[in-house]
């Protein structure tokens, strides 16, 4: 639940009518959720389902499982051959795709704003009536094999990522990756998707997003004609798997074939959804610092370690307040021609030490917050990207309406309260490195026994 | 101000005829700098760009100096330092980049248009534009970190296979490099030759300025004479000299110890503007370009589990650009692969598409016209790319037009003449089996 408090409900008040939502919501009988934005901007309208299901959802042994059902998800239904799908979408003008996370799976077409019927009634289709031959399953582990090693395999900074998610994260499903460990792809077989499919996928674990040159009423209709008439499903209870409290740092080091060092650091921190109320605040103020850290070019560590010290090549953050688990705040960063991975670590602490003790000036967070507001415009230049907050934060568990408080909440984040977060939750304790050190690209023999493994 | 019941009419008046295509207005600054406007007053945001034809095609010896005089701009001017200029920029909410590709190096600014906030971005940007001053600091930085971006390409196998596959098309001609140079040039490269290139090519008569978004026409004109009032006009950049064709077959193999083998396959392509692009546009749909549906897709995926990715595509520039075919699979799979993609393009030369897939890719092509101008920032693209090529300012109106006169014979004709299969450039890099 979001815990809302009162002087940011009277300051919401006070924002220029930024964000004036144009939405509607509505549920059907058999629990399917429906939201509608109407934006009339450009006659064109974009259809989301989004399912309460993705890789924090699985266990071990059938990682990646919720992804790999995202694939199946195009190979044919009762009603439709494999790809038939996508070939009605296509010939109706449409672009499809779909996404895996951690807190989601969702599909996606952009139509012509009359369209939309034909969105409604494939996405009916195979909500309840997808069809998992083992032979398509097994051409498409294929596909899926060969993804995880254009993504990650191949990638160091990727792998690396991949190691330091498994160490931050003890017993919280955030320790595993989206697309799944190579064995477990490997190794699903039809009865763990079908399994899956029947679990998740039904019109009460689902949400529909609709945003575009549409009539909210209209669009009610048609999802009752379409889903109405699905039937609900007990969809499984999710164990909570609080990640066990960390109590020391953590230190890891991958070698990989590569050119470049790089280093990641993460902290335990809370999110919007995991925070106690009285702490409300606290994932905002995380945000911020996240842009005084990192928002533009202007912030410190473009600042002061890029341009000043001139420590790192390349340095970024990366935090989000809206994940379903309690997650990291991590910084990633290339080191410049010379510099150590050490130095650098001790360049990025030092920033964070500073926090602890300085307050940040009035002239930096209202930098930030300028750029909070101005990105509330610019993000409504895109109906997709709208369709995406609102699905994203439908399915984690949180309300879209907090798309709007969300800029009220940002801008009441104090100086104090950086300096409060930072000094909670940027300790050693709850911190975990991990350091890519380059092997050299010439040493191929290594690397090909591995992919030997990787085989079916 | 307006007051918000006088938005809410203007709203209204807008959705009337919104839902044709973008109005473009063109006309010439002061000082000979070609203007493209489209309004677009439903959200208070405007989006300006200003394209010089001074891509790194304009390097000349000194490869490298195009993307790096584009990237130095600001990094100082006016005598504020980097830092300050950020500061300047985010202050408001705005957000400048910079890129050069081969053809263009564009200066783009997204800003609210609140009265203030704009005039303080716009300030800005004019300055970054016209009063830089090359710094001898941010100058070696940022060489370093083009050298670093270097030794970043040497880890990736996609990186590796386009710098390859770029050299062995184009040979002598400036589109063999990429933009950033390379080692050996990039080091060699001197603040003066940056600004001498600066002075050359970033003057009005070069320019295009792109605006799109709640101003009006007055207000356009006024934002795009002030920008470039105090560039000099110099001179427009001559045309690139032609790309010679293809003489025979070319196979690079690169070995990297990676797991998968990186696969791209091409030949020249085709120019903005180019008489066959209809044609070769929509063959190129059927053939590797409508993504889940295509016939590459198909053949490697569908039917074959060999790759996650699977395309082809044509990259219209000025010249000749290139008309590229791409995978990736695991290393003992690629000649496998390698096969099925050649056999793929070789029968769809040869024998062109059928009248089904020709129907269902001028569906999707013209039934989902409207979701290519959905948003400012596509309207923009599309006006950079009118604007910059000199395309007809009508581009957008005829466009589904010309998809739906397109026949089987055109398609078939255009690439037996335009793709000869045996003078393939292929290029594979990746592990052993």
């Amino acid at each position: 639940m979001v815990a809302k408090f009162k002087q940011i409900i009277s300051l919401a008040l006070l924002l220029p009518s930024i964000a004036i939502a144009n939405v509607s919501e509505y549920r059907l009988d058999n629990g399917l959720k429906l939201i509608v934005k109407e934006d009339h901007r450009a006659p064109v309208v974009v259809s989301q389902v989004w399912y309460k299901v993705g890789s924090s959802y699985e266990h071990n042994g059938i990682t990646g499982v919720s992804h790999m059902l995202e694939h199946m998800m195009f190979k044919g239904t009762e009603n439709l051959a494999p790809n038939e799908f996508s070939q009605i979408i296509a010939a109706n003008g449409g672009r499809e795709n779909a996404f895996t996370g951690r807190d989601y799976t969702a599909y996606f077409q952009t139509l012509e704003k009359e369209r939309l019927e034909v969105s409604f009634r494939l996405e009916a289709e195979r909500m309840r009536k997808l069809v998992i031959n083992d032979a398509e399953l097994i051409k498409e582990q294929l596909v899926v094999a060969e993804e995880r090693r254009m993504r990650t395999d191949d990638n160091p900074r990727a792998l690396l990522r991949e190691a330091f998610n498994a160490t931050a994260f003890l017993n919280s499903p955030y320790h595993h990756p989206i697309i799944g460990w190579m064995s477990d792809i490997n190794h699903y077989q039809g009865n763990d998707l079908r399994q899956w499919y029947q679990k998740w996928y039904a019109p009460n674990n689902a949400t529909v997003v609709v945003v575009g040159d549409v009539i909210a009423k209209d669009v009610y209709s048609l999802a009752k004609q379409y889903f109405g008439f699905l039937k609900a499903e007990e969809t499984a209870q999710l164990k909570p798997q609080i990640e066990v409290s960390q109590k020391g740092k953590r230190s890891i080091e991958v070698h990989a074939p590569a050119e470049l060092p790089y280093l990641l650091m993460g902290w335990k921190v809370p999110v919007i959804k995991t925070v106690a109320e009285q702490a409300a605040w606290e994932p905002y103020t995380l945000d911020v610092l996240a842009g005084i850290l990192d928002g533009g070019n202007s912030a410190r560590f473009s600042r002061d370690l890029v341009r000043g010290s001139q420590i790192a090549s390349v340095i970024g953050v990366g935090y989000g307040p809206f994940s379903r688990l309690a997650d990291v705040f991590t910084i990633s960063a290339t080191p410049a021609q010379g510099v150590t991975i050490n130095e650098l670590q001790h360049a990025v602490i030092s920033q964070i030490d500073l926090l602890k003790t300085e307050l940040v000036s009035e002239e930096e967070l209202k930098r930030i917050k300028a750029q909070v507001v101005a990105s509330a415009v610019y993000e409504r230049d895109s109906v997709f990207y709208q369709a995406m907050q609102i699905g994203m934060l439908e399915t984690v568990g949180l309300d879209w309406r907090l798309s709007d408080e969300y800029l009220a909440n940002i801008q009441s984040v104090t100086a104090e309260q950086i300096k409060e977060v930072v000094n909670k939750y940027f300790i050693d304790r709850t911190l975990t490195v991990a350091e890519l050190i380059p092997e050299s690209l010439h040493l191929e023999q290594a690397i090909n026994s591995e992919g030997a493994n990787d085989a079916l | 101000m307006l007051s918000r019941s006088l938005i809410a009419i203007i709203g209204c008046l807008m959705t009337l005829n919104i839902h044709a295509n973008p109005k473009i207005e063109h006309w010439l600054t002061a000082n000979g700098t070609r203007v493209y406007f489209t309004a677009a007053p439903e959200l208070p945001m405007l989006d300006i760009s200003i394209v010089f034809d001074a891509g790194s095609a304009r390097d000349g010896e000194d490869l490298g100096s195009a993307l790096m005089t584009n990237a130095i701009l600001n990094e100082g001017a006016i005598g504020l330092n980097a830092d300050q200029i950020a500061a300047k920029f985010e202050d408001v909410g705005a957000r400048f980049s910079s890129s050069s590709q081969r053809d263009m190096a564009l200066l783009s600014l997204r800003s609210l248009t609140d009265e203030d906030e704009l005039k303080a971005a716009l300030t800005m940007f004019k300055s970054v534009l016209v009063r830089p001053d090359f710094p001898q600091g941010a100058f070696e930085r940022i060489k370093k970190q083009i050298l670093i971006g270097f030794q970043a390409e040497k880890q990736s196998s996609a990186a590796i296979a386009s710098r390859v596959f770029y050299s062995e098309l184009y040979g002598n001609h400036p589109y063999a490099s990429m933009s950033s140079g390379d080692e050996e040039s990039v080091k060699q490269l001197t603040l003066k030759s940056l600004k001498a290139f600066y002075r050359q090519y970033y003057v009005s008569k070069n320019a295009v300025i792109v605006l799109v978004g709640a101003v009006n026409k007055q207000q356009a004109m006024g934002i795009a004479e002030q920008l470039v009032s105090e560039l000099p006009e110099g001179q427009r950049a001559k045309p690139l000299e032609e790309v010679q064709p293809i003489l025979k077959a070319v196979t690079k193999k690169i070995d990297h110890p990676t797991t998968q083998t990186h696969i791209l396959m091409g030949q020249l392509g085709m120019s903005r503007g180019d008489a066959d692009y209809y044609p070769l546009y929509v063959g190129n749909h059927i053939l590797g370009g409508s993504g889940l549906v295509s016939r590459l897709n198909n053949e490697i995926r569908e039917k074959r589990g060999l790759s996650y990715s699977v395309y082809s595509y044509y990259h219209p520039m000025q010249q000749l650009g290139p008309f590229q075919l791409g995978l990736q699979t695991k290393n003992s799979q690629a000649d496998e692969a390698l096969q099925v993609l050649k056999d793929t393009l070789r029968s769809f030369v040869n024998e062109g598409a059928t009248e089904e897939e020709l129907t269902a890719a001028k569906q999707n092509i013209t039934g989902g016209f409207a979701l290519r101008l959905d948003s400012n920032s596509k309207i923009a693209g599309y006006l950079t790319m009118i604007g910059f090529y000199g395309l007809p300012l009508d581009y957008l109106d005829v466009f589904k037009a010309h998809i739906n006169d397109v026949t089987i014979e055109q398609i078939k004709d255009a690439y037996l003449r335009r793709i000869n299969i045996d003078k393939m450039i292929t290029v594979m890099v990746g592990g052993k089996k």
